[in-house]
């Protein structure tokens, strides 16, 4: 039978995966991806315990959160997009001098 | 049975998946990987009887983000491998053990709220999407408001940055495009 510590495992799986991929990546369309993981894996945990505890603020609130990811990703790509043409590179090293 | 097969396999593929997202020095791999993971995170929705947010993690995340990210990817040169340099072993140990704290975190919380009272219990024959519809607008109008307002002021946003010059495209006046029809 599968408990809610199955999918929390899971959670803290996905969520490590993602923060692994925060820590060693300096591409910024990498670090896109990785926030995606991010996202999802607290997505999964917040509809388990919903389906669990018998609520539905945790589904309501993942939706929120895909809501959420969807602006961000609207808003981060365009600003990537910007970036790329002015500077010719996605990498974040290229984001070290602060200056326009 | 069906029920614990179902999660175990997907369980790991979406751990593959995500691992080949994490590990891949190829973008277009990556995203690639990012889509089926994105896919198969929708199955533990459906296996939780969470089928309205199943079928908006398909149609938003694999649908709407995957193809903003593959329309954003013809800007990037993606045939190059990614560099990646990893430099202060120290950062990466102190972020290490953060994120190992902040994952027994994630997994104690449940245990030490192990009296929770369920807000919106589910009711007796009202289906998932039916129930998702009432609480959503009764007790999350107003959050749903903003986030309608938000995810229109994310898509200007995403015009305006993404198509820099396309302002002044429209305001062309009329006499500078017969100017151009004139080859003058």
């Amino acid at each position: 039978m599968i408990t809610l510590t199955h999918y929390l495992v899971l959670t803290g799986i996905l969520f490590s995966i993602g923060l692994v991929g925060v820590m060693r990546r300096t591409n910024l369309l990498m670090l896109f991806f990785s926030t995606e993981i991010l996202l999802n894996a607290i997505n999964v945990g917040f509809v388990a315990v919903s389906k669990y505890y018998n609520d539905l603020s945790g589904q309501l609130f993942a939706f929120f959160i895909i809501a959420v990811a969807a602006s961000e990703v609207a808003v981060g790509l365009g600003l990537l997009i910007l970036w790329y043409k002015r500077n010719g590179s996605v990498d974040l090293n290229s984001l070290q001098m602060m200056k326009g | 049975m069906y029920e614990m097969i179902a999660f175990y396999v997907f369980a790991a593929l979406t751990i593959g998946m995500f691992g080949i997202v994490v590990t891949s020095r190829n973008a277009l791999y990556a995203m690639s990987a990012l889509a089926g993971g994105m896919i198969f995170i929708s199955g533990f929705f459906f296996i939780l009887d969470a089928e309205f947010l199943g079928v908006v993690q398909i149609v938003v995340y694999s649908g709407a983000i995957m193809a903003l990210y593959a329309f954003g990817m013809m800007f990037f040169d993606t045939t190059r491998d990614v560099s990646e340099k990893m430099r202060s072993k120290k950062i990466a140990y102190s972020l290490s053990i953060a994120s190992a704290v902040l994952i027994v975190t994630i997994l104690g919380v449940p245990l030490a709220g192990e009296n929770m009272q369920a807000f919106y219990p589910n009711m007796e024959g009202v289906g998932n999407i039916q129930m998702i519809g009432v609480v959503l607008f009764t007790k999350y109008l107003v959050p749903f408001e903003l986030a309608a307002i938000m995810l229109l002021v994310a898509m200007i946003s995403g015009i305006v940055l993404a198509s820099k010059k396309m302002d002044e495209y429209l305001a062309i006046e009329d006499e500078e495009i017969e100017d151009v029809k004139e080859g003058r």
